[in-house]
């Protein structure tokens, strides 16, 4: 499992090497045509700054030649608000006196429907953390109706075992989105008081679980602005690279979440600039060529705009963050506010406008007929 | 090696003049590959099933190609990971009404989307005795490539290098081999970055080449397939016309026999 590999390194260890990356060190790095873990130290130091428009141009070139002129749609289906958890930094927390709700099955199919209609087939369901108020029978139910609608149902919900994958799997899932928030093991601990989501271990290895049940599509990420992004970037890029070379029949996605206002009102840790944002996708992007890289509404128009070409892969559109978000009925709160309120229409000429195509479909069900 | 000393090649009972195969999946919007389409004056346009609507016949991405009557569509399986899934979607194809040819592209691993030599096999067999005309991506592997001939399949595909690359042909002894034992056209597929790649697999002897990255992702798509298709022609012709001998040294004509007059 990941965590025998996370253990190898420590914060403070892998901080300092960063830290005292040199320029040449970058230039090697940059240089060497297959990547190690030796390289990955010096993309994510302050020194590589320097370098970050060669970065960007390596980047685009990458990212051109594996995934072409494309880039591919999707949109959360959020389906419960309702969570146990006491994470500090997110609107979902239990302590937070938000309205909550869990859509019955046929407020999903109403969403379902508003968001095909809108043009998507690729659809990403979000739960809080409640394994009682959103069972995973619930979640089945549900992939089993929406199966037959969607080309790629992902899930990105509260960590399961083995078996429960293997389940959502057959009744339909083909990928799992699940970040770690942060490597760092002592905030995360300070971050996390208490709730199942307190135990480091399980959901570090998540990603292990998902793709060992045969998962296709398994995504990554750090929330960023809650420990020094640098490091955070560092491990992430280390769970990507592991996952990639034990479950080689996966693909690996690594997304950027950054720290958005929720209720609770929890600031940043850490600041991380636009410039910082370019570097780790840039980094993400010269370390692991092959890997998708995802980029949300919680990003602002601009930054969305001009950073696309430089190795996105993979870009929501038109998101609303509540359960019935689509549906426009009152039913509970956001977890997170949205900065690109563009609707999935204006992103597709954006995403047009700068010579790429927008896809809807790049994967279809049959794939996981039996 | 098949057809290759005149300007026709036969795959599947077609006739094609073109020997350049054009690749859909990296363009940057539909209208760029329909020029690219037109300047590379391909014969046959392939396209992955999973971007295209299985339940709707008039999908924008097919209907593209199919407008013109000269090009053979073949979709193909890109993303299955075994003879099952490839089986499956060849079969929704040929039920929407895309035809019975199928590129097979088994490819489990999803970073450099090499074949699976053995479900390509597997699905090539079940698929030939359904009675599509199989056209398998490999591996630059002979013994895969005889089997494949075997197994009744249209074509072999060895690719250059792995899909996206560029990196032209890296595989060439095991295509040159390829070529030499084979009975069915060798259509050398992915890697090449340049028309010089794509002239120098067809003076190999490489009955047809595909190409999509190098096209699709260029400055000018329109333009660089253009250059391809002279690339192609001037390989072809280059290869049928006689290679002279490459030396070092120079030779007088008639160095040992000379002197029989």
């Amino acid at each position: 499992m990941f965590i025998h590999e996370f253990n190898r390194y420590s914060w403070e260890t892998v901080r300092e090497r960063i830290y005292n990356a040199t320029i040449s060190d970058v230039e090697r790095a940059l240089n060497s045509e297959f990547k190690n873990i030796d390289d990955f130290f010096p993309l994510f130091s302050p020194s590589a700054d320097n370098y970050l428009e060669n970065m960007a141009q390596l980047s685009l070139e990458t990212t051109r030649m594996r995934f072409g002129n494309t880039i591919q749609l999707y949109t959360p289906l959020y389906i419960s608000n309702e969570c146990n958890n006491s994470c500090l930094y997110c609107g979902f927390n239990v302590k937070n006196k938000i309205k909550r709700t869990t859509l019955t099955i046929d407020q999903v199919l109403e969403e379902a429907e508003i968001i095909y209609q809108m043009g998507f087939r690729h659809i990403l369901l979000l739960t809080g953390e409640d394994k009682k108020s959103v069972p995973v029978q619930y979640l089945r139910e549900i992939a089993e109706k929406l199966h037959g609608k969607f080309a790629s149902i992902s899930l990105e919900v509260y960590p399961m075992d083995i078996d429960e994958y293997s389940n959502l799997e057959k009744s339909g899932i083909d990928g799992l989105t699940i970040y770690q928030e942060t490597y760092d093991q002592d905030l995360y601990s300070q971050l996390h008081p208490f709730g199942k989501k307190r135990d480091f271990e399980w959901r570090i290895n998540t990603p292990d679980r998902g793709a060992a049940s045969g998962l296709r599509r398994v995504g990554v990420g750090s929330l960023l602005g809650l420990s020094d992004w640098r490091v955070d970037g560092f491990f992430t890029a280390l769970h990507a690279h592991y996952l990639m070379k034990k479950f080689w029949r996966c693909h690996v996605q690594v997304s950027f979440p950054r720290i958005r206002e929720a209720a609770g009102a929890f600031k940043a840790l850490h600041y991380v600039s636009d410039r910082n944002l370019a570097q780790l996708i840039c980094t993400m992007r010269i370390l692991m060529p092959d890997v998708g890289l995802v980029l949300s509404t919680r990003e602002s128009r601009t930054f969305r705009d001009n950073i696309l070409p430089l190795g996105i892969t993979v870009m929501s559109a038109g998101s609303k963050t509540s359960p019935g978000g689509y549906s426009h009925i009152d039913l509970a709160d956001d977890q997170f506010s949205v900065d690109d309120d563009r609707s999935p229409e204006e992103i597709a000429l954006m995403i047009k406008e700068k010579g790429f195509e927008p896809v809807w479909k790049d994967w279809d069900k049959s794939f996981l007929e039996k | 090696m098949n057809n290759n000393q005149n300007n026709i090649l036969t795959i599947a009972g077609r006739e094609f003049t073109s020997r350049l195969f054009l690749g859909t999946g990296k363009f940057s919007s539909v209208e760029a590959m329909k020029k690219a389409i037109i300047s590379s004056e391909t014969e046959m346009v392939t396209v992955a099933l999973r971007r295209v609507d299985l339940e709707n016949p008039q999908d924008e991405l097919l209907a593209s190609i199919i407008e013109n009557p000269n090009i053979q569509l073949l979709p193909n399986t890109s993303g299955a990971r075994d003879a099952d899934e490839a089986v499956r979607l060849a079969r929704l194809a040929r039920n929407m009404g895309c035809g019975n040819w199928i590129k097979l592209e088994v490819t489990p691993d999803p970073r450099y989307l090499l074949p699976d030599p053995i479900e390509t096999l597997k699905a090539s067999e079940i698929l030939v005795k359904e009675g599509f005309n199989v056209l398998p991506y490999i591996n630059a592997d002979p013994i895969l490539a005889k089997k494949l001939e075997e197994a009744g399949t249209s074509t072999v595909m060895p690719l250059g290098a792995p899909i996206g690359t560029n990196k032209g042909i890296k595989t060439e002894d095991n295509i040159k081999i390829i070529i030499e034992m084979s009975n069915v056209p060798v259509v050398v597929d992915a890697g090449l970055g340049t028309p010089s790649h794509a002239a120098m697999a067809m003076e190999m002897g490489a009955d047809a080449v595909l190409v999509n990255t190098a096209i699709a992702t260029a400055g000018n798509p329109e333009m660089m397939a253009a250059a391809f298709k002279k690339g192609v022609e001037a390989g072809h012709e280059a290869y049928i016309s006689g290679k002279a001998k490459i030396t070092d040294e120079a030779h007088a004509s008639s160095p040992l026999t000379g002197f029989l007059g």
